[in-house]
């Protein structure tokens, strides 16, 4: 007899850019229990106020109650504070939610991205117990490992010789960078939705990937 | 109202079948300043008189949005106001994460009345001290509600509690019948003109004495801004100073 397991990685990948007062999130849409396909068409980004955003990958329960419960405590500052909370104070919120659950996790991997009080894009990566740091750019999930370097080399600027520095579409970058994980991992494809968020407005866009 | 041998606590009885402390509670509100509820086919609007303690001191507020398609003001014991709002608020954001939907105003209404009722057959506890207004949508359209002390809850097509409410009243009772139709603006407008019907002569009416928040079918929760409130004011006096 087998122990129950609570935990299942239900795969996909999430990616964050941030750009000056831009930031960029992309979510694959692809659920998967196995080797077996649960959805095509499934989003893993929720918007929790006007400018900021949560991308989540990991178990999919998991990662809708703590949406759920995210968007229930933003009502309730909005109720308290008369307005939205920036993106710092959610970043804490997330954290200490997620510590609460510190003897029992949700098993999710988040990005909180969006634009905070000082004008600028960022990024937040979580692990799944609350650890958090503000970033430039994240990724999340089972295509993270593929991703991360291509976003390292091309953001970072670190370890170049040369004068190179991205100054190209971060839309175009998400894609690509989703375009090379859909090549190795099984786990990440179908379509990704993309936010473009930045102070003029929020541009929500989808592409396809790989349906294999 | 007389002092009466019957009415030490509430779970005393007099012999003509009266509680005689939810009576004085009921009184509670009429202490408090005006507020104001009506509706149309499309909108629900509440209006507020607020009071400031003092010339040096800010009106203090009396009308909070409960949910994105719900609102609550009291005339009465702010304090015990303010926690209803509270209780309320959690109830509506409690029922949104388990059914995913918006709760429907009137259970929420029921919900207080039922907290309300506890208080009235217990001798630890007192009723609570104010009378509340509540605008909600659901499927069937906006709704206006005034909730007692005395745990009862009645819908309105339009609604006026607190100090000089008559005024207010008799305002409403001539014109409801021409609500149904009627665009946003032409009803904040007669909303406003019944606070203005109430309110004294030495009581200045500007944005922030004077709180309106409206509710609809394409409108979620808002208040109007101060702003806006003096425009409608400005507008109204001079209309009046055209008819004088």
């Amino acid at each position: 007899m087998s122990k129950f397991n609570p935990y299942n990685d239900n795969g996909g990948t999430v990616v964050a850019v941030a750009v000056g007062s831009r930031v960029v999130i992309g979510g694959d849409t692809r659920i998967s229990n196995g080797y077996n396909i649960l959805s095509r068409n499934y989003n893993k980004v929720t918007q929790l106020t006007s400018t900021n955003f949560i991308a989540t990958s990991g178990q999919v329960t998991d990662a809708q109650t703590l949406h759920k419960l995210l968007l229930a405590k933003v009502a309730l500052y909005k109720h308290q504070h008369g307005h939205e909370p920036s993106l710092k104070a959610l970043s804490k919120l997330l954290c200490v939610t997620l510590y609460s659950r510190r003897f029992f996790p949700y098993y999710t991997f988040n990005l909180l991205c969006g634009i905070d009080d000082d004008g600028q894009g960022k990024v937040f990566g979580y692990d799944a117990i609350g650890s958090f740091d503000e970033l430039k750019y994240g990724a999340q999930g089972s295509g993270q490992q593929l991703s991360i370097s291509i976003l390292d080399n091309q953001m970072k600027g670190t370890n170049r010789n040369d004068d190179y520095s991205f100054n190209g579409d971060p839309v175009g970058l998400v894609k690509d960078v989703f375009n090379a994980i859909a090549e190795r991992d099984i786990y990440t494809g179908d379509h990704v939705l993309i936010w473009d968020v930045s102070p003029q407005g929020i541009n929500q866009s989808a592409f396809n990937l790989r349906s294999d | 109202m007389l002092k009466s041998p019957y009415d030490t606590d509430c779970i005393t009885w007099s012999p003509q079948g009266r509680l005689f402390q939810i009576e004085y509670a009921m009184e509670a509100i009429k202490q408090g300043s005006l507020c104001v509820g009506l509706k149309s086919n499309d909108y629900a609007i509440l209006a507020t008189l607020n009071r400031a303690p003092s010339k040096l001191a800010e009106y203090q507020q009396k009308l909070y949005e409960i949910d994105e398609h719900i609102g609550l003001c009291f005339s009465g014991l702010t304090a015990d106001g303010r926690l209803i709002c509270k209780y309320l608020r959690t109830e509506a954001l409690n029922y949104k994460y388990t059914h995913g939907t918006n709760i429907n105003p009137q259970r929420l209404v029921g919900k207080l009345s039922d907290k309300a009722q506890i208080k009235t057959q217990r001798h630890s506890k007192r009723p609570y001290g104010v009378g509340c207004l509540v605008i909600g949508l659901d499927e069937n359209g906006p709704h206006v509600y005034e909730t007692s002390p005395d745990a009862n809850f009645y819908e309105y097509y339009a609604v006026a509690i607190g100090a000089r409410c008559q005024s207010a009243k008799t305002y409403l009772e001539k014109n409801y019948e021409t609500f149904s139709n009627l665009s946003k603006d032409e009803l904040i407008i007669h909303a406003v003109k019944a606070v203005k019907s109430s309110a004294q002569s030495d009581v200045e009416l500007n944005g922030r004495s004077v709180s309106v928040a409206i509710v609809g079918r394409d409108t979620p929760f808002k208040f109007l801004t101060s702003d806006e409130i003096e425009a409608t004011l400005s507008q109204l006096s001079q209309a009046m100073e055209v008819e004088v």
